[in-house]
């Protein structure tokens, strides 16, 4: 069976799977990572998403052998090592961006790649333009644009430039 | 910590886990030996089963069994029941033809299961299920409600004759007719209520387990509702005792009523795991949830209003032909009758209503409550007959509502279609919409827009709901096979933190925070001291479950119930510790004191006695500090409101945008106004999704054509607007917290709010109604149409 | 999915080789739509020859043109400042291809490779006149596209790099099927010095075309107004529950205006 060797939260993995396994089954079923979820077969709903090397990436849509090398992080390994959530999750938190939970890892680690790559700052129909890869059926997506807005000040340090606003 | 009683918006516990990524779903549970069940399910909209060949495929590699509904026939499965019985015109019982849980004999929708391999992984059972071969006798399959009523049409079910599942009525035909003959107009409107497919985002899930050495099942499922699963699967379909099958909900990600209902999957891998004494997991693919989660709305109706010179409703005449799809779900039958017909009063005082309503088999996806179920379906009819009335008589559309609304002094208020409202103040809701929303600053946005070449418009929906469903002796009267009470037991632990076990389920509606925070108002308990269990059979009472907006209505005031025994007993323990008379025990804040002194006891110590009862008064008191109470509604709640929606139409593509969306709800007394804001919002944008995006689509042969999410639209963050939530409040009479529900509100009043803004925008191009949804395509029709009039 | 062995060459003859010695081997490129094709089980390739380690990925401008490699995705096109400058319209259609997942994923090859009929790229090579470079020789874009799923390429021949000739002027306007967000019609229009180009994807029976009417009326005046009444036959358009051939007719016209209006 072939192997694949990667790095999944800081941690090195090296993992027997099929050709067929996918990233999203490695991690749920090889791993024990259930935080990623898996929310249809279209790659559209993005409740899979994760970061590889540092990119957003549905992990329903990606082999687990394309992965040899890469790091992984998923929700899981998104706060800090003593438990403090990362600025994304608490401002989930804080404005209510989450309902049944199922969509939210996904979401969440949309929400950071969609703002540490917007430094320039990001409009409201930019937020929801961005999040055109997550489907939520809970919230109507309205606190998940307002958390997203809150938590790009804390993720960049400053605040928001007005021009983005 | 600051105040987290009632009306506090607490940030919700649940969160940590779920943003961690430590929520528990059922296909996250991962049992030793788990084998992997993958279902085969019919292609065909309608065949007759000659033969199935399961040979080859029990020889592929992995595999443990293939089962067909054959096997389980021969084992004494029995079909899945539903759950209501409603009755024709002339009394007799409605057709209530059998549900296998695998097919036997036919197929009838798209999705039938009718096999199902167990094999050691998914892929397994898959690559095994590829190589059952059936040999089908394809029959004529409709999915089509007139077609399946047109003479001589092929019988989703052999015995159930022009596929009729009933024919019923209710109201006073005799005084409809007369009002009719009376009236100085009639304004008649036909309309369809689209089908939708709930997609929650969680896929439904099902894990059996079965411990050979205690004879125990154990189901882990994706419910809203396991002891209804219990009872259901455990009587009527596996005939296993209550005290030998455990059925747990745990984290459930999304319902909107698709997860009340007992599947197949359910009793197909609890069944399995018997026979094989192992554990069987199944995991729909979203694919599977398309075709076999229950589908919701699909109604036709004819609707016309007699109206006297000024306006004023004389009465109201409805026909609707309701889809149930080619099965009974769970509780299909009362959808379209008692949560639909009796709607049909609105907030409006209409003397006399009349509506007739025929439930329809097809070959489709079976039918059941959706989001709102049966109230929405009431609420865009009459919604949208109220605009249609207006432009008819050329009455100005919020002046019609106000003067056929209830007027706020007149409750409770007796309905012509059964239903006893307690109090609601429709004139509150509309004035605080109005302003919010700007009506009276319309016509400039409107001129504005159309500098810009765009189209805009702006629409009103003024809707009350039934909910809290509901007294169980009225509901059975009406064919309910089930109480509709909830249960709660608060459990006080010797240092005075608290379990409550509630048979409610949280689904995302956030109940791990807001029944804390009734619990931590009424003990005086701290917030994070007070755990909610809920999802476990094996845990909690017999529970009635989450849908319907009834869990804080009907759960909440059971909690309340079972906590006023516990203050009672606790000032019979205060009592004898504080050597006083009960009477004279007062309890505040988490305290008993006595009357007019400083002598005082905090539950935590009242608690301590109880458990350990050396200073106690034993003779006449249990120890300990436990109590349950049961609570059945006296009366259904009724959450009303006013939904305001304006939209701008690009004429060149037919693209509509929702550009404000503004929503003020009466739900009751509000305990957590970010929970409220969130369900309404949620519900906002499922109700949007309905008018605009959202449609299931069969084609002429029965075939799903918006079987995945490449075509079925699912609303996305671009597709909507912020919207704008306030609550004016009026009590609920006859529940102990005054609640009314806000779980499905959302979804019943928008829908027509932004139908009739889409309407206003294309006043001039002649549109008296469109369906939903106002897809861009319909919309550029009518502009096309409109423009080459004009141009003509 | 049915199960393959997953192979990943470092070199392109490699690659070329594992291709040609098995028939039933498919070459994976970012994957974003051949994995969704594999999990609904439509394909059971024996091999997946995966073309991420041969180097094949990178932009650059030279000559009056934007090179861009095989394996580049489409956010690196959108976020590179060198098409940005050169053609922003090709910048603006990689940034609106699916969603910022698919982007960081998918390339421009794998999306030529694959010439869905409803996808964006298309449109911007056969209207921007684009040439294609394989392992074997070099495709002009006017030969590359041949109907639905069907390219000049053969079983062997694998894209390496797109060229695109800079234009005066260009853009792209999409109308989105609102389920899948393909299109349901783009147009790309371009103008160079020897003439208009237009191309119209999402909406034709046999994929991607050139609208030659549009070409004709642009040629003359490059002007939304001289394309807005342009009419486009209907009769080879797709026709689905999003959208009839008429509507899609009525919306090449609408998006080929707003895409003349764009291009300034």
């Amino acid at each position: 069976m072939p192997q694949v060797t990667l790095t999944v939260n800081g941690k090195s993995e090296t993992v027997d799977v099929e050709g067929r396994t996918l990233l999203v089954e490695l991690l749920r079923e090889k791993l024990g990572l259930t935080g990623t979820h898996v929310g249809c077969d279209t790659s559209q709903c993005g409740a899979c998403v994760v970061h590889v090397n540092g990119m957003s990436v549905k992990s329903c849509t990606m082999l687990a052998l394309q992965t040899e090398g890469a790091a992984v992080t998923t929700i899981e390994g998104l706060a800090k090592p003593d438990g403090t959530l990362h600025p994304m999750q608490e401002m989930f938190r804080e404005h209510h961006a989450l309902q049944c939970g199922f969509c939210t890892p996904g979401m969440v680690m949309s929400a950071v790649d969609l703002v540490q790559s917007h430094p320039e700052g990001l409009t409201e129909q930019q937020i929801r333009h961005g999040l055109e890869g997550n489907l939520c059926r809970c919230t109507g997506y309205h606190n998940i644009v307002k958390a997203i807005a809150a938590a790009w000040p804390l993720m960049h340090g400053k605040a928001m430039p007005e021009a983005a606003e | 910590m600051g105040f987290e009683g009632i009306g506090a918006a607490v940030r919700r516990k649940e969160d940590q886990r779920f943003l961690s990524g430590s929520g528990h779903y059922t296909d996250d549970i991962n049992r030793h030996g788990q084998l992997y069940a993958y279902i085969r399910r019919s292609d065909r909209p309608h065949a007759r089963i000659i033969a199935i060949d399961t040979k080859a495929a029990g020889a592929m590699p992995g595999v443990a069994a293939v089962y067909t509904g054959a096997d389980m026939q021969a084992d004494n499965v029995g079909g899945l029941p539903c759950g209501w019985q409603v009755k024709n015109k002339d009394g007799t019982p409605m057709a209530e033809p059998p549900h296998p849980v695998l097919a036997v004999g036919k197929v009838r929708h798209v999705g039938d299961p009718f096999a199902v391999v167990v094999a050691e992984s998914r892929q397994a059972a898959k690559d095994a299920a590829e190589k059952i071969a059936v040999t089908w006798e394809d029959l004529p399959g409709t999915a089509s409600i007139a077609d399946a009523l047109a003479p001589g049409a092929a019988l989703v079910h052999d015995d159930v004759p022009g596929n009729l599942c009933y024919d019923w009525h209710i109201g006073d035909p005799a005084a409809t007719d007369a009002a009719f003959a009376q009236a100085a107009r009639v304004v008649k409107l036909d309309l369809t209520n689209n089908r939708l497919i709930p997609n929650a985002m969680e896929p439904r899930a099902a894990v059996g387990d079965y411990d050979r050495t205690t004879g125990e099942h154990t189901l882990y499922t994706t419910s809203q509702n396991p002891h209804v699963i219990r009872l259901l699967m455990g009587a009527f379909v596996l005939h296993i005792p209550e005290s030998r099958l455990r059925v747990v909900a745990p984290d459930v990600g999304g319902g909107f009523g698709s997860k009340i209902y007992h599947y197949a999957e359910e009793a197909i891998v609890t069944w399995a795991a018997g026979k094989l004494g192992k554990p069987v997991k199944w995991t729909a693919e979203r694919a599977e949830s398309f075709l076999s989660d229950a589908h919701g709305r699909d109604h036709i109706s004819s609707a016309e209003m007699a109206l006297d010179a000024e306006g004023n409703f004389l009465a109201l005449r409805v026909k609707t032909l309701a889809n149930m799809g080619a099965y009974l779900s769970t509780f299909a039958p009362c959808i379209p009758t008692y949560l639909y017909a009796t709607l049909l009063a609105g907030v409006y005082k209409t003397p006399v209503i009349y509506a007739e309503v025929k439930a329809v088999f097809t070959n489709t996806v079976p039918v059941d409550a959706y989001r709102g179920a049966g109230r929405p379906e009431a609420t865009y009819l009459l919604e949208r007959l109220a605009d249609v009335i207006a432009h008819e008589t050329g009455i100005d559309r919020v002046s019609l509502r106000q003067r056929n609304f209830i007027p706020a002094d007149a409750f409770p208020y007796q309905t012509p279609v059964a239903l006893q409202y307690d109090s609601g103040n429709y004139q509150a809701t509309l004035d605080a919409a109005l302003k919010a929303a700007d009506w009276a600053g319309f016509r400039a946005r409107r001129a504005a827009a159309q500098t810009k070449g765009k189209l805009r418009g702006i629409g009103i929906s003024t809707y009350i709901e039934a909910c809290g469903i509901a007294p169980s002796a009225v509901v059975g009267s009406l064919g309910a096979r089930a109480g509709l009470y909830e249960v709660a037991n608060i459990r006080v632990h010797p240092t005075g933190s608290v379990s409550v076990f509630t048979g409610a389920h949280s689904h995302g509606q956030g109940h791990e925070t807001t029944f804390a925070q009734v619990v931590s108002d009424q003990l005086g308990v701290p917030f994070e001291q007070i755990e909610i269990v809920h999802g476990d059979t094996e845990k909690i009472p017999f529970g009635m479950g989450t849908y319907g907006s009834r869990s804080l209505a009907v759960g909440g005031s059971a909690m309340v119930k079972a906590m006023d025994k516990i203050i009672a007993k606790g000032k019979r323990i205060a009592a004898h510790l504080l050597e006083a008379s009960v009477d004279d025990i007062e309890f505040k804040n988490g305290a008993f004191s006595v009357a007019g002194t400083d002598k005082v006891k905090t539950l935590a110590e009242i608690s301590l006695a109880a458990y350990v009862p050396h200073n106690y008064p034993i003779n006449e008191l249990e120890p300990g500090l436990e109590e349950t109470a049961f609570y059945d509604p006296k009366n259904f709640t009724f959450p009303a409101g006013c939904h305001v929606a304006e939209i701008e139409i690009d004429p060149d593509t037919g693209v509509i945008t929702v550009v404000n969306f503004v929503a003020v709800d009466d739900v009751g007394r509000v305990i957590n106004p970010m929970i409220v804001e969130g369900q309404v919002q949620g519900g906002v944008a499922q109700g949007i999704g309905q008018a605009l995006l959202e449609n299931a689509v069969y084609d002429g042969s029965a075939q799903l054509v918006t079987g995945s999410m490449m075509d079925y639209t699912m609303p996305r963050a671009d597709d909507l607007p912020s919207i704008s939530v306030g609550t004016e409040t009026t009590l609920c009479t006859h529940n102990p917290l005054g609640v009314k529900g806000c779980g499905e509100v959302g979804a019943i009043g928008s829908p027509p709010a932004i139908i009739n803004a889409v309407v206003d925008a294309l006043s001039d191009y002649g549109v008296r109604h469109i369906d939903m949804p106002a897809s861009p395509q319909k919309i550029w029709s009518i502009v096309r149409a409109g423009r080459s009039r004009a141009a003509a | 999915m049915y199960d393959f062995t997953y192979l990943k060459p470092s070199t392109l003859p490699e690659a070329v080789s594992l291709l040609s010695s098995d028939t039933e081997a498919k070459a994976l490129a970012g994957g974003m739509t051949f994995i969704p094709v594999l999990k609904q089980r439509l394909a059971r390739p024996t091999k997946l020859v995966d073309l991420a380690g041969l180097g094949l990925s990178g932009i650059s401008v030279a000559g009056g043109k934007v090179r861009i490699a095989a394996m580049t995705t489409h956010m690196t096109v959108a976020d590179s400042p060198d098409v940005q400058k050169a053609i922003p319209a090709l910048a603006k259609l990689a940034g609106g291809i699916g969603d910022k997942e698919v982007r960081h994923r998918g390339t421009i090859g794998g999306s030529l490779a694959n010439n869905d009929p409803s996808a964006c790229y298309p449109s911007a090579v056969l209207a921007l006149g684009a040439t294609i470079l394989t392992n074997k020789r070099i495709i002009a874009a006017d030969d590359y596209f041949q109907g639905m799923f069907a390219t000049a390429l053969e079983p062997d021949e694998l894209i390496t790099a797109v060229e695109f000739p800079v234009p005066e002027k260009a853009a792209y306007m999409k109308f989105p099927n609102p389920a899948s967000r393909y299109a349901i019609v783009g147009v790309f229009v371009a103008k160079f010095p020897t003439g208009a180009r237009v191309a119209v994807t999402g909406a034709g029976q046999s994929g991607v075309f050139r609208h030659a009417a549009m070409e004709e009326a642009l040629g003359k005046s490059f002007s939304p107004e001289a394309v807005g009444n342009v009419p486009t036959d209907a009769e080879n358009l797709n026709s689905d529950i999003h959208a009839s051939a008429e509507y899609r007719a009525h919306l090449i016209g609408v998006m080929a205006r707003r895409a003349v209006a764009a291009a300034g």
